[in-house]
């Protein structure tokens, strides 16, 4: 389905596939900054492959995540396959659950999100810990609740080059 | 379901190979080449404002800068004076007691650029690499201790565990008695020394250096601070936290020793005990 929710029966033209690659690039760009400590930025690929596994889960993939989570952990100096499995995990129930999410409105969707992102920093964890890592500290789920938070923004954000006409005018610019 | 399968097969093999054999370097190096040119332009805005900034500091914080660097140079004048003549007498003395020479450290000097984002490790990255002929292994140290060691290159910069990660050890003594034991790293900005008996002879404040008795860091760099011992009983060990002596959690410039310039420590080797003159009774 190309709307925003299903109750709110406009239909969108679909996503154009460049923007999508792009928007998935750039959100590796962010993840890829420098910060120090347990920063409240959040995981921007996670959000951004959770955008695109509910609103096009036919184009992202699972094959896609795996290959973007492979990316972040070598940039984020991680062990690797710690984020290609989080991502993979988090890629096939976002898809699985698109259809239910999409009847809700912006925020409830965005309590929805937010379990999808900590069970990403969870399986993490688990990778880490399991390899004999210690818990670094509560304060890294505070990323997920920013995550979560930002849903609604993003969601305008990346919908927004769909909310176009559908036939081209010239006397009109967009 | 079966992709998924799959893919999450492929994720715990890559987890596995990655954690428990290290075999999966090549992986890394080459997905960080094509890395690099991202990381650099992510990192490009930060550098940006840091740069503006700089450039509008006022003319007055740098004179003050100044005349603070120009006091500590002075006060550390006497000593760097007299090094020279203490050198050539440690040489001299060494030479008398048929003891291996000290050599000067080779070293690369490099600036830390960021901290690695992984959360389950304390690591930085440094602005040197295999191209400037730093490998793996080597120790790092910078004008007030160590700092860490350096645990994996790329081409064009370096990653460096620092001394406060809990894989981290490091052999050191006390300063004070010559005590030794095993400084391991303990989370943000402290350190544990392990493995050192209830009734030991340490207190609050002691300064620990290394004690080069492996053969990565030279003798004698400062290292910690012990802050606090727990002599309670109930473990046979004191639980003595330490705080590193060196900017472990600043970023500034580091040096990073050449590792083929520390020589090992000339440690006596063991004598057969000598023959009986007797004959051996049966």
């Amino acid at each position: 389905m190309m709307q925003p929710t299903q109750i709110n029966r406009r239909i969108l033209p679909p996503a154009r596939s460049g923007f999508v690659w792009s928007s998935l690039i750039f959100s590796m760009f962010l993840n890829l900054a420098p910060v120090s400590g347990f920063s409240l930025l959040p995981d921007w690929v996670a959000l951004t492959l959770t955008f695109w596994s509910i609103h096009q889960a036919q184009r992202v993939g699972i094959g896609i995540a795996f290959v973007l989570g492979l990316l972040m952990d070598v940039g984020d100096g991680s062990v690797l396959g710690q984020h290609a499995l989080a991502y993979t995990l988090l890629v096939f129930t976002a898809a699985a659950l698109s259809r239910r999410i999409l009847w809700f409105g912006l925020w409830q969707q965005a309590l929805h999100i937010l379990p999808l992102l900590l069970g990403v920093q969870l399986a993490m964890i688990a990778a880490r810990m399991i390899g004999g890592a210690e818990f670094p500290g509560f304060g890294m789920f505070a990323a997920s609740l920013t995550g979560a938070l930002l849903w609604v923004p993003l969601n305008y954000l990346l919908l927004l080059p769909q909310y176009r006409a559908h036939e081209r005018d010239d006397t009109r610019p967009i | 379901m079966a992709r998924l399968a799959f893919y999450l097969a492929l994720a715990i093999s890559l987890l596995f190979a990655d954690l428990r054999y290290h075999a999966l370097e090549w992986m890394r190096q080459g997905i960080g080449a094509v890395l690099l040119p991202m990381q650099k332009l992510a990192g490009l805005p930060i550098a940006a404002t840091s740069g503006v900034s700089d450039y509008f500091s006022t003319l007055s914080r740098i004179k003050q800068e100044n005349d603070q660097l120009r006091t500590q140079l002075l006060s550390q004048a006497d000593r760097v004076l007299q090094q020279q003549s203490l050198l050539a007498e440690n040489t001299r003395l060494r030479h008398l007691l048929e003891l291996k020479e000290h050599q000067h450290l080779a070293s690369h000097a490099a600036d830390i650029l960021y901290a690695v984002r992984d959360p389950f490790s304390r690591r930085v990255l440094i602005d040197k690499g295999q191209m400037a002929g730093i490998e793996a292994g080597e120790p790092v140290i910078d004008a007030a201790g160590v700092v860490g060691q350096v645990t994996r290159t790329y081409p064009l910069s370096s990653e460096i565990t620092l001394l406060t990660d809990k894989s981290q050890m490091l052999p050191v003594m006390v300063l004070r008695n010559g005590l030794r034991a095993a400084l391991a790293g303990a989370g943000p900005g402290r350190l544990e020394l392990r493995f050192l008996p209830v009734n030991a002879d340490i207190a609050v404040g002691d300064t620990l250096v290394t004690s080069g008795l492996d053969d990565i860091w030279q003798a004698g760099l400062p290292a910690a601070r012990v802050i606090s011992i727990d002599r309670s009983s109930d473990i046979a060990f004191a639980r003595i936290i330490c705080a590193p002596l060196a900017g472990v959690e600043n970023y500034g410039n580091v040096l990073v020793v050449d590792k083929k310039s520390v020589i090992p420590l000339d440690l006596p080797s063991e004598e057969k005990p000598p023959e009986s003159k007797k004959g051996r009774k049966k």
